[in-house]
């Protein structure tokens, strides 16, 4: 059973752990729009959201987005790694979502099948 | 949209759009009156009377980037073919609130759906939202706020794998216990 007192735990662990951190947080960021949400936007995220506690991958934000105006190419996650530039995946899903956290997310290698724009 | 979780993750997306840094989400059971209640309300910008009016026209959006806005009107055929009605409220510079209503045992009402999934992304995708979540079933109530957790965690973000974990364990766990332990009307 989980209760707001495990959370109070969780805090007092993180506080004494020596802090390992990736370089600079990495943003994650789906659409969510009414398109993007009609096209399976919740279940890419809660997909993502998963990744993130099997992988124990520290440091990632993840933000939700309105309709940026390419419905047609929903469900659409942007993967933002400090310096470099941001890249735009169309028609994710949540079998793809693995490739993207584990190749680009983990290990900074662009999934290029996947991708629908770069923004420098 | 086939669940009600998804009208509502798209009706808290609208606040956030017009610039809500407070938004209370409301899910209102109520069997005796047969009614179930999505309320949202937020701290946005608001609606001018004749925005109001028409924002349950496909035809009209807020966005420049393509020019039909369909989400209110889902929301709004979904509550008349269930016996209900969608309600909006605004008030410039003040907010908006919307109030879907439902008749309970309607057959044709879409189930709540993923609840679990719809609260766990709007609280960690939007950590710095003041926002609440109550659900309410015939009187009994579970209620969980994004800035009572952060409070807690202080440092720790809700993006951290354990509280990932935890988050989506304790949301299923108070939703069971808020039909009595019984199982969900999606199990």
């Amino acid at each position: 059973m989980k209760t707001i007192e495990d959370l109070k735990r969780m805090r007092e662990q993180y506080q004494e752990q020596t802090k390992v951190r990736h370089a600079g947080g990495i943003q994650i960021i789906v659409g969510m729009g009414t398109c993007g949400i009609a096209a399976g936007a919740r279940e890419v995220m809660a997909a993502i959201l998963d990744e993130i506690a099997k992988r124990k991958l520290q440091d990632i934000t993840v933000r939700q987005t309105g309709c940026i105006g390419m419905c047609e190419q929903e469900v659409l996650v942007d993967i933002v790694r400090p310096g470099e530039p941001r890249i735009t995946y169309g028609k994710v899903t949540p079998a793809a979502v693995a490739k993207i956290v584990g190749e680009h997310v983990v290990n900074g290698r662009i999934v290029e099948d996947l991708v629908v724009g770069k923004i420098s | 949209m086939r669940e009600l979780a998804l009208h509502i993750l798209d009706l808290v997306q609208n606040s956030l759009e017009a610039g809500a840094s407070h938004v209370l989400l409301a899910i209102i059971e109520d069997s005796s009156a047969d009614t179930l209640t999505i309320r949202v309300s937020d701290n946005g910008r608001g609606m001018d009377d004749a925005t109001r009016r028409r924002v349950l026209d496909p035809f009209v959006t807020t966005r420049k980037t393509r020019r039909v806005g369909l989400g209110l009107p889902l929301i709004d055929m979904s509550t008349r073919q269930c016996g209900g009605y969608l309600r909006i409220d605004s008030k410039v510079g003040e907010g908006t609130e919307v109030e879907a209503v439902y008749r309970h045992s309607h057959l044709d009402r879409p189930p709540l759906g993923d609840l679990v999934a719809t609260v766990k992304t709007l609280i960690v995708a939007n950590p710095e939202l003041d926002f609440v979540y109550r659900h309410e079933v015939d009187g009994t109530a579970f209620t969980v706020a994004t800035g009572e957790l952060t409070s807690i965690l202080g440092e720790m973000p809700l993006t951290h794998p354990d509280v990932l974990a935890w988050l989506g364990e304790y949301l299923a766990a108070e939703e069971v216990k808020l039909y009595g332990g019984a199982k969900h009307e999606n199990d």
